[in-house]
């Protein structure tokens, strides 16, 4: 279980002496139409080493990164005591002379290698672009040094892959390329912003290993993230920021193992895995489950499969003869890396989507086969939660009127303007907001507040079922610990039986009673929690569990 | 300050701060003016546009009369101003003539689907390698030139792009997740049309239908000067320049002024049609 134990990374870099300091950053100020968003940062970034700066969405990790390639953007306003790159000054440089500095000096991998990739220019131009840019050799020369570099971060058949265009790759071998790019004219300094973060867990160690063998060759890296699994994996030195300010900052076995302030102490009790299951992540009150009250299965796939035609033609089976029960009360997880068919399952139990073959039966009595007229008026007892909630809501639509919608769907709608009014606090008083939030446009709320009102409109109609489709994987960590308490609350409460799907198996641990394990489509494990996570019998199993970055010690 | 707050404010002060654009409120200034003249030409003018002075013809601009006189001694301002009614419903009915066929086709193709969308589509997409100048000769020559053929040519004429862009935007809004969310509610598939789909698609079309006001003011003017459109009497725009070809080695005011109205005026309406697509950050496909 522990084999990749964070204390076994670290074991290699006690001993190394700390390298040459290669960036130096003094009291670094950021504000945007003068609101302060970096208040004053200071570290310093050493040649062979990885400095992680770690923080959630709007403390100002991101912007400090872009600052240090000269990005900040338009009506942005920097100061600083010192920036200095290897004795160079960086603070008083012009445009033109960060040009000649990004690239060759320091790279920059984004986080969305989709995004960041010119969707229509071959991989192997991207790769070879900052040679073009500094003047680096002829264009035979640089082509076929961008496929060298492609092979170095390890993609396959790199001639191939050079001359296809971004969309075309998967997520994992677009982040190598943007890696091949960022490394190409071997700078000294690596900056990573959350490189890992759009990938599958597999995918994500590949990444990281890449990252590490640059970091062996002497090239400094300043990795921001919010993944505090995938630091421990990597860095040496951690700086924890918090609205724009470093709140801790040390090597980072101290820092981990033994938090000093008290916020980066809350980031890491709030990461779910298998030692916070039955727990709440925010509150330390342990939680009372309730056993499964009946026999009969309130949701049940028999054998689905569902096919999709190619644009070649061929079928393509994204699920293959899954089975699976969900009982009154309990939590079904559902785990597989991007394109296991997870969310495809989840689409035909809602019977969104027909089945190809098989069914789905509810309160043990047809479901999927029923007509859509038929089907509607049973809507009632199965309820969805998305990933992207703010997708899922109208944007012309406030709150309160998301709710009454979904209230005049149950099998009680209410029967005036003041009724639904009445009814609609109250849900979201369940969810834990309140009255203020009615009138306004889920745009303007918060991620996790979004979900919150996801969660609520999905109870309006009181349903038996909830499925949640990756509900919590788009938020920060300490408001993901929230709405999965709030789930577990809400079960508990209600006895909603939960379907829920995840590609986190720490999440998948800490909120299921049994498991299944998707991939390409089939089931390849089903059991309890405790005997997935303790006994995985199925090869693929095993290897996504021991590809997680972990903590060790939560 | 939470993360998700962030772009949201900056738009807010976005909205805010920034006042209309010189160029904007040029634009502002010359539509008003124009809506004014079309709806009260007697406020801005004392004089009649068909009010004939045969001693007076073919006068060069002056104080007293700023545009010069026609052939006939009627003063060319007045004409302009009265001919504002004329052009600018001809350009505001043609476009909500277009739209209206846009929507339903659009709509139509997208919402079918399979052989009904392909039939549409391709429909849609030959009229649009049509030039539009001969779609609209086509109803000319079927009805003979007046006010309402006039504004049925422009309109059917510039429909074909319109559509496309409605038929995209309906296939857009259709994969959105509160589309899916409605029915995942047990909602009918009509009334999720009707609050979610209509609303939400035609939305960014706003700023378009503007752009398409500006365009079909210039391409009426055209029909008309080929002498297509409202017959030379009347004051409309292009009708004026029609009226003026015979003298135009001479007198160029005729053609001259009544011109750059056409133009300053289609600029204004498009410039405002940018401004206000770029501030519903709306589709410009």
């Amino acid at each position: 279980m522990t084999t990749l134990d964070y204390r076994e990374d670290l074991r290699g870099q006690r001993d190394r002496d700390p390298g040459a300091a290669l960036l130096r950053v003094e009291n670094l100020r950021v504000s945007f139409a003068g609101v302060e968003v970096v208040k004053g940062v200071s570290f310093t970034a050493r040649a062979g080493g990885c400095l992680a700066i770690v923080g959630e969405s709007g403390s100002g990790k991101s912007v400090t990164a872009r600052t240090l390639v000269g990005l900040t953007g338009a009506g942005s306003r920097v100061s600083a005591d010192r920036i200095e790159l290897a004795g160079t000054d960086l603070l008083n440089t012009s445009e033109r002379a960060w040009r000649g500095v990004r690239g060759s000096r320091i790279g920059f991998v984004l986080q969305d290698a989709l995004v960041s990739l010119d969707p229509l220019r071959r991989v192997g131009h991207e790769v070879a672009e900052p040679l073009r840019l500094h003047g680096w050799g002829t264009r035979a020369g640089r082509s076929a040094k961008a496929v060298e570099l492609l092979d170095s971060v390890g993609v396959p058949e790199p001639e191939v892959k050079a001359q296809q265009r971004p969309y075309e790759l998967s997520g994992g071998l677009r982040q190598r390329a943007l890696i091949a790019s960022a490394i190409a004219l071997a700078p000294p300094l690596l900056i990573a912003d959350e490189p890992t973060t759009a990938l599958d867990v597999t995918v994500q160690a590949q990444v990281l290993d890449l990252l590490a063998a640059s970091k062996e060759r002497g090239t400094s890296i300043i990795l921001i993230s919010h993944d505090l699994s995938v630091v421990a994996r990597m860095a040496d030195e951690v700086a924890v920021m918090r609205d724009g300010e470093i709140v801790e900052h040390g090597p980072v076995e101290r820092v981990l193992r033994d938090p000093r302030h008290e916020y980066t102490r809350r980031l890491l009790d709030a990461i779910p895995s298998e030692h916070t299951r039955g727990t709440n992540l925010t509150r330390p009150a342990a939680r009372t489950r309730r056993p499964a009250e009946t026999d009969q299965p309130v949701l049940q796939g028999r054998n689905l499969a569902k096919v999709f035609r190619g644009p070649d033609k061929a079928d393509r089976r994204v699920v293959d003869d899954v089975s699976f029960e969900l009982y009154g009360g309990e939590t079904l997880g559902v785990v597989g890396e991007s394109g296991s068919g997870k969310t495809t399952l989840a689409r035909l139990a809602l019977a969104i989507l027909p089945a190809t073959e098989g069914e789905v039966l509810l309160d043990g009595e047809p479901w999927s086969a029923l007509s859509p007229a038929r089907r509607r008026p049973l809507r009632r007892r199965i309820g969805v939660v998305y990933q992207d909630p703010l997708s899922s809501f109208d944007p012309r639509w406030t709150v309160g009127r998301v709710l009454a919608d979904a209230l005049a769907t149950g099998d009680r709608p209410p029967s005036s303007k003041a009724e639904a009014r009445e009814r609609s606090i109250r849900l979201l008083e369940q969810v834990g907001l309140g009255e203020r939030h009615l009138g306004a446009a889920p745009l303007r709320l918060s991620g996790g507040q979004r979900q919150r009102v996801a969660i609520a409109r999905a109870l309006a109609p009181q349903p038996a079922i909830l499925v949640c489709d990756e509900p919590a994987s788009a938020l920060d960590v300490s408001v993901q610990a929230q709405v999965l308490d709030l789930l577990t609350d809400l079960q508990d409460e209600l006895g909603v039986s939960y379907l829920f799907i995840s590609h986190d198996l720490g999440v998948i641990h800490h909120m299921s009673d049994r498991i299944l394990v998707m991939k390409d489509g089939r089931v390849v494990e089903h059991g309890t929690a405790a005997d997935v996570f303790e006994r995985p019998q199925h090869p693929y199993t095993r290897r996504l569990l021991t590809a997680v970055p972990r903590l060790g010690s939560a | 300050m939470s993360a998700l707050s962030w772009p949201l404010r900056a738009r807010a002060w976005a909205w805010r701060d920034r006042l209309p654009s010189l160029g904007t409120t040029l634009s502002l200034l010359v539509v008003g003016f124009v809506v004014i003249a079309a709806i009260a030409p007697a406020l801005l003018t004392d004089r009649s546009p068909t009010a004939i002075d045969l001693t007076s013809t073919l006068l060069p601009p002056s104080w007293q009369h700023p545009f010069g006189t026609d052939d006939a001694g009627r003063d060319l301002l007045t004409r302009v101003i009265y001919g504002s009614r004329l052009s600018l419903g001809i350009g505001i009915g043609a476009t909500a003539l277009a739209f209206l066929i846009a929507t339903v086709l659009g709509f139509a193709a997208a919402l079918s689907g399979g052989a009904v969308d392909a039939v549409i589509t391709r429909v849609i997409e030959v009229a649009f390698a049509f030039p539009a100048l001969l779609l609209g000769l086509l109803v000319i020559t079927i009805r003979g030139p007046s006010l309402a053929t006039e504004i049925i040519a422009v309109g059917i004429g510039s429909a074909p792009g319109y559509a496309r862009m409605v038929r995209g935007q309906v296939l857009a809004v259709r994969q959105a997740g509160f589309m899916e969310a409605a029915a995942a509610l047990g909602h009918r598939r009509l009334p999720i049309w009707r609050r979610h789909l209509f609303p939400n698609a035609m939305r960014p079309l706003v700023a378009v239908v503007t752009l398409g006001i500006g365009q079909s003011i210039v391409w009426a003017s055209g029909l008309s000067f080929l002498g297509l459109g409202v017959p030379p009497p009347s004051p409309e725009w292009g009708a004026l320049l029609d009226a003026g070809r015979l003298h135009i080695t001479t007198s160029w005011w005729l053609e001259i002024l009544p011109g750059l109205v056409i133009v300053l005026v289609a600029l204004s309406v498009t410039a405002l049609g940018r401004t206000l697509q770029n501030r519903l950050g709306g589709a410009s496909r």
